[in-house]
């Protein structure tokens, strides 16, 4: 191969999301074999993330205790980055400017800036989880593009794949044509956890808020999802995620 | 026969972009455009985009097939769940082995995505990436 490479240089509208990444690196080598000196790490197992199978996991499930700990650190994590407001406005801005658009936030007091930690780190695993399921679908997957079926596939599919039981109800929202309402009687992840009084507003299935969210986003229906406590005698912790679509995906649903 | 493939993200930034040959028929799989060509391969498909955007809408399959053509050049394009394109321009139809291909790409992205520390609309560097990706064109294509 004679011709020079040129350096591949990307423009991401959003230099922040580069970070880490330099802006030109050398050209790619094509001739990569075992015996080349590269300047490639790997871990102990000499393994990359490319040489593991993405179904290894599919069937396991991880223990709940172990989860609830994690999942409780990752609230006090958001709690503390949250002590500082001014700190982690400007910390989301430089990083998530396209999530904060998305999610309409503005300002925010303690209780919910905890909601937007916990709702970006369900963000990033809802586009992982987005692309992994479909691809588990092999020939059979397709991509959602009307409201219903995609929300189909949050009850049913995202749900199952995450929580083991589908969601338990999905309701239109009689007074806006655009909000619709996912129903789960007892989340997963809050089910060790107990919010003081003074911080009722608080739901930390913000989380799961989080995965909706970035699944509709990744499909192409931009919208807010929240998650809000609806405790009754017989669910003291039901929890209804409204799912409030931008006004383009209502258009687009008509023509469709 | 050559190729240019090409994977774009979902604000229509480029994430990853190669060139090869056909190693089928003792091709020996290295992409003889002519250097004028090059720069027009990109052209050719990144106008193809708003044509994907016009029937991403009418069909729910990710493999689209051959969405567009210029001159004797035509582009197969394959949408993930998540709205990144891959997009494949190529002179000869073979929609069987271009959707294998797609196929296994997506495999890699889907294996890239799970890297904590890459995030989505991020260019993808790996080495890894890059010969395995050469890997399946050599398989397939």
């Amino acid at each position: 191969m004679s011709r020079q490479e040129t350096p591949f240089v990307p423009f991401s509208p959003n230099p922040s999301l580069q970070q880490g990444t330099p802006t030109s690196t050398a050209p790619l080598k094509h001739s990569l074999t075992a015996s080349s000196t590269s300047n490639l790490r790997y871990s102990s197992s000499r393994k990359s993330i490319y040489d593991r199978h993405l179904n290894r996991s599919q069937r396991s499930e991880l223990s709940k205790a172990s989860f609830a700990f994690l999942f409780g650190e990752m609230v006090q994590y958001a709690q503390k980055r949250v002590s500082g407001i001014q700190d982690l406005e400007k910390k989301l801005v430089l990083n998530f400017t396209v999530v904060l658009i998305a999610t309409g936030v503005t300002q925010f007091d303690i209780p919910q800036g905890w909601d937007i930690v916990l709702n970006l780190h369900g963000y990033t695993i809802g586009q992982r989880l987005l692309e992994l399921l479909l691809w588990r679908d092999g020939r059979s997957a397709k991509r959602e593009t009307r409201i219903l079926g995609i929300l189909q596939f949050i009850t049913t599919t995202l749900y199952r794949s995450v929580f083991n039981k589908p969601a338990d109800g999905l309701e239109k929202s009689r007074d806006n044509e655009d909000e619709y309402m996912l129903i789960d009687n007892d989340p997963m992840v809050s089910s060790y956890i107990s919010v003081p009084k003074e911080m009722s507003q608080l739901n930390c299935a913000a989380f799961v808020a989080g995965i909706i969210e970035a699944v509709l986003d990744g499909c192409l229906f931009p919208s807010r999802v929240t998650a809000h406590s609806v405790p009754t005698d017989q669910y003291p912790g039901k929890t209804v995620f409204l799912i409030k679509f931008d006004e383009s995906v209502l258009e687009r649903e008509a023509v469709l | 026969m050559s190729f240019y493939f090409a994977i774009v993200g979902t604000k229509d930034n480029p994430l990853y972009e190669a060139e090869f040959g056909t190693s089928k028929q003792g091709g020996d799989g290295v992409a003889r455009f002519r250097e004028e060509q090059r720069p027009m391969n990109q052209f050719i498909v990144h106008s193809s985009l708003d044509i994907i955007e016009e029937v991403q809408w009418a069909s729910s399959t990710m493999y689209m097939k051959c969405v567009d053509r210029f001159n004797n050049l035509f582009v197969s394009c394959f949408l993930t769940a998540g709205n990144i394109k891959f997009l494949l321009l190529h002179d000869t139809k073979a929609d069987d082995a271009i959707r294998q291909f797609f196929t296994d790409a997506y495999e890699l992205y889907a294996k890239t995505l799970m890297n904590p520390f890459y995030e989505v609309d991020m260019r993808i560097v790996s080495l890894v990436f890059d010969a395995r990706i050469r890997n399946a064109a050599r398989k397939y294509l």
